[in-house]
């Protein structure tokens, strides 16, 4: 403690005090946030790495350097192999996204709207969502075989789920007052869906597609990389079964991305839609 | 017009035609079974354009008569009649905008015509919220949001407004305004109305003709023969206040609570 803390201040003259008196406490929260430290993780993890491949404690049989993924990011870039590849992948999980999310909506519409809709969907729903849909891959392979067919509606499975459950749950969080006002306003049944049932479940909606974009990918991975002839999954397999581990990365950097950019696109939208809504980020 | 059915007087329209057919008709209206009943038998008639307040304490039953006219009350039981015109519009106490939808757009909710957006900029226009059509709710005050909805019962052309304290969550000042501005509105547009409230110089202020509900039934009818300033503080003013104060079980004069305070 110092001396200032010590004296009584001056009663009479208290401007002439200019030594902070506050009293000192251990600090508890985490301090001040510093810029660029979200970088520090992913640079360190890079930085061993490298340092591992020019040491060679990582054997380039284990996992290759970095230098050697770029130039194979590069090559494979170069014969064409990865866009056609990606193009494959991605029009796999965009056709199982939107079918996924078609239904989704459609049924929670459904659901939500009627009491026998309720009725009759929402229990298989909460089945099927107590079955992961990678389990029904078995099943599914039986019925459709192993091609397009099957891959699209595994996907689609995985994602009509979070559609369903936060469209529905955003449609019966509307509040009554609002069905009320409707009421009053002697809105038609159109224009009440227009009006008040979609915008209203929106937020929820979008919340459902951020969870159906990541799991599109999720459930692309897994049919892609069981009996496919095309894709990343399969870029990756065939790597694989070569020892390329330069290829395999490259996949996995690929499937990050795609993630990273798709739930990205998906922000920008819910930012976009929901701007009438002011929220603890503003 | 005929004589009422409990005795009390007739109301009449504000002026022009008193033989004019009621504009709302209320009879024997029962809500709520029991000795617990909401409504225990009530009888209202509203001329044209005759500005009713309805007042009463909290759990008289005010809320149940308006939303019974509102037609809002399916899930309630009850028995009566009621007739009411079949342009109505209704004003809650919160603005109870679409938080995702325009301005313009919550003013003409539910009107198809071509010229409604232009009607909704008129309405806007009227409330004091001209070129602010394409604003959020969320951008506005609490006595904005109300003028809002006032704008958005006026695009109707009611001939009825039913108006649920429309005023009670806003601040003393602002609500002094909005007095000024529904008496301008009722003036132009000369829809009957039902406001109900719980404020009774609101009452006083607005309306023709005051209305006091006690236990689901009516208390206490009385017109207001008040010119159109009036003053709060002027003598009929107090006297009609005195009078409605008694009717809802305040007797304190001012001078007796000068008087407690000072012993206490």
């Amino acid at each position: 403690m110092t001396a200032a803390v010590a004296t009584p201040p001056d009663v009479d003259e208290p401007s002439t005090l200019t030594v902070d008196e506050r009293p000192v406490r251990r600090r508890l929260g985490l301090g001040p946030r510093r810029r660029g430290a979200a970088a520090l993780g992913p640079v360190l993890l890079l930085v061993l790495w490298v340092a591992g491949s020019l040491t060679g404690v990582l054997d380039p049989r284990t996992l290759s350097a970095p230098w050697t993924v770029v130039s194979t990011t590069g090559e494979l870039l170069a014969d064409g192999r990865l866009q056609a590849n990606l193009l494959v992948s991605t029009q796999r999980a965009a056709l199982g996204l939107f079918l996924g999310v078609t239904v989704g909506v459609a049924l929670a519409l459904l659901s939500g709207l009627s009491r026998l809709g309720e009725a009759l969907i929402d229990g298989p729903v909460q089945i099927k969502r107590a079955i992961p849909s990678l389990a029904l891959l078995p099943l599914l392979i039986l019925w459709l075989g192993i091609g397009e067919q099957m891959k699209v509606l595994t996907i689609a499975l995985g994602v009509f789920v979070p559609i369903y459950l936060q469209t529905h749950a955003g449609l019966r969080a509307i509040e009554a007052r609002y069905v009320e006002l409707a009421q009053t306003v002697r809105l038609a049944r159109v224009a009440f869906l227009r009006r008040v049932i979609i915008p209203g479940a929106l937020p929820g909606f979008l919340l459902g597609l951020r969870f159906a974009v990541t799991g599109a990918w999720l459930a692309l991975v897994v049919v892609e990389q069981i009996n496919s002839t095309s894709g990343i999954g399969y870029m990756m397999e065939l790597a694989r079964t070569y020892g390329q581990t330069d290829v395999i990365v490259v996949g996995l950097v690929l499937y990050g991305l795609l993630g990273l950019v798709s739930d990205g696109a998906v922000r920008i939208l819910q930012r976009k839609a929901l701007s009438w809504q002011v929220t603890l980020a503003d | 017009m005929a004589s009422h059915p409990r005795g009390l007087t007739a109301p009449r329209g504000t002026g022009s035609d008193t033989a004019a057919p009621p504009t709302v008709v209320v009879e024997n209206l029962v809500r709520g079974y029991g000795p617990k009943g909401v409504l225990n038998g009530v009888d209202l008639q509203i001329a044209p354009g005759e500005f009713v307040a309805l007042l009463g304490p909290s759990g008289c039953g005010k809320s149940t008569l308006l939303r019974a006219l509102a037609g809002l009350d399916a899930a309630v039981s009850g028995s009566g009649r009621i007739r009411v015109p079949d342009n109505v519009s209704v004003v809650f106490q919160d603005s109870r905008l679409l938080p995702w939808a325009s301005l313009i757009t919550n003013v003409t909710l539910g009107q198809h015509e071509r010229r409604s957006r232009e009607r909704g900029s008129e309405a806007l226009a009227e409330v004091g919220l001209a070129g602010r059509e394409k604003d959020w709710p969320h951008q506005l005050s609490g006595g904005e949001a109300q003028r809002v909805a006032l704008a958005r019962s006026l695009v109707r052309d009611p001939s009825l407004l039913l108006a649920d304290e429309p005023f009670g969550a806003l601040d003393a000042l602002t609500r002094l305004k909005m007095h000024d501005l529904l008496r301008q509105l009722h003036h132009r547009h000369r829809p009957a109305v039902l406001l109900v409230t719980h404020d009774v110089d609101e009452a006083i202020t607005l309306a023709d003709r005051v209305v006091v509900l006690d236990h689901g039934r009516i208390a206490l009818e009385t017109r207001v023969a008040l010119d159109d300033d009036r003053d709060p503080s002027g003598a009929e003013f107090a006297q009609v206040r005195r009078h409605l104060l008694g009717a809802l079980g305040v007797r304190r004069t001012p001078t007796q609570h000068h008087t407690e305070r000072e012993s206490a």
